[in-house]
């Protein structure tokens, strides 16, 4: 008990290290590296939870993908953001605000853990038989994304499809527009 | 003119870092573990933490580590984008496919039991193929998006 708490104690510092210095650099490149290393974070804090999958999910494509991705668009973008200008009162206000409320409410939830809560009693025990007997399959995380939510992935499938062939849109076009643009400065520079 | 500037400082780094033999080799040497514990990631899901989802994020960082040592030409080369984007659509292609397929045999829209032998078997099928499906569609696209993101202003500079 007490060594969980330290751990958890010692997470949380870091990440609230991690998100002051974010708020504080205007490097863009810092910026894209603390994200990397807040989402790294938070993916320990989702195995001191026991939710295995989902910090494996956050260690690969939170702090590995999306930051090579963040680089790559990077090389296109000024070094330093600017200094912004607003007095940044009201926005600091409205988070206390609400961080407050939030600690508050989080008062009421039920323990990490305690199988008599709600979440627990409505179709989860259903699913953590029906891995077993139904499907026949150990990981009950897996059967229930592939299977019993198959709907869902399937939609979130699509979505990521949907989202590669936007940006590719976007930006082959303006590609091929580059391109027919810079062709006939080549024949003039040919020529001269 | 800021950004011709930091497009040029870009490239002297990445020819310094195309030239680095330890990049070049750890790459080489790298790029096959990668792909293999990719592999483990995906088939493994059933069993272990893992899918479709985890294991395409890793496989295309494998492709991805390699067009970033050796250049987004040799990338190419290596995975060529014509392939890159049917293989994006045809993991979608694969999930919707396994759900006309178990409507077609007479059961719902992604109800797989009716595809093996046994309800168990049938599950075990529909999940291995759905989880493929998604692991191709998240690697193939991580792949093109690096790629329409490094290679956008190319362009320009030729």
């Amino acid at each position: 008990m007490i060594s969980e708490l330290l751990i958890n104690a010692f997470l949380v510092t870091i990440m609230l290290s991690i998100a002051i210095a974010l708020i504080k650099t205007r490097t863009v490149i810092f910026t894209v590296i603390l994200t990397s290393a807040y989402s790294l974070v938070a993916a320990l804090m989702f195995i001191t939870l026991d939710a295995v999958d989902v910090a494996f999910t956050e260690a690969s494509v939170g702090a590995g993908i999306s930051t090579i991705l963040f680089l790559a668009a990077m090389a296109y973008l000024p070094k330093k953001e600017e200094e912004s200008i607003r007095s940044e009162f009201i926005p600091a206000l409205s988070c206390i605000i609400l961080g407050g409320i939030l600690i508050w409410c989080s008062y009421d939830l039920p323990e990490i853990g305690q199988l008599t809560a709600p979440i627990h009693q409505h179709i989860a025990p259903e699913y953590i038989k029906g891995s077993k007997e139904d499907i026949g399959i150990p990981n009950i995380v897996t059967s229930v994304l592939a299977s019993y939510r198959g709907y869902d992935t399937f939609g979130e499938t699509i979505v990521v499809f949907t989202a590669g062939v936007a940006v590719l849109a976007l930006l082959e076009k303006k590609n091929a527009a580059k391109k027919n643009k810079s062709q006939p400065k080549q024949k003039i520079r040919k020529n001269a | 003119m800021l950004q011709k500037k930091i497009n040029l400082n870009l490239n002297k780094r990445l020819e310094k870092m195309h030239n680095n033999p330890i990049l070049r080799i750890s790459t080489k040497v790298l790029f096959a573990p990668i792909i293999l514990f990719g592999l483990y990631v995906q088939f493994h899901g059933d069993f272990g933490p893992g899918g479709g989802f985890q294991a395409g994020v890793i496989v295309a960082s494998a492709f991805i580590l390699y067009s970033l040592v050796f250049g987004i030409e040799a990338g190419k080369k290596l995975f060529p984008s014509n392939i890159n984007l049917i293989l994006l659509a045809l993991g979608g292609i694969i999930y919707g496919g396994v759900g006309f397929v178990s409507m077609l045999l007479g059961d719902e829209f992604l109800a797989y039991n009716i595809l093996g032998s046994s309800p168990q078997s049938g599950q075990h099928i529909g999940i291995l193929l759905v989880e493929f499906g998604v692991g191709l569609t998240v690697s193939n696209v991580m792949i093109a998006l690096f790629n329409a993101f490094a290679s956008y202003d190319k362009i320009e500079e030729k």
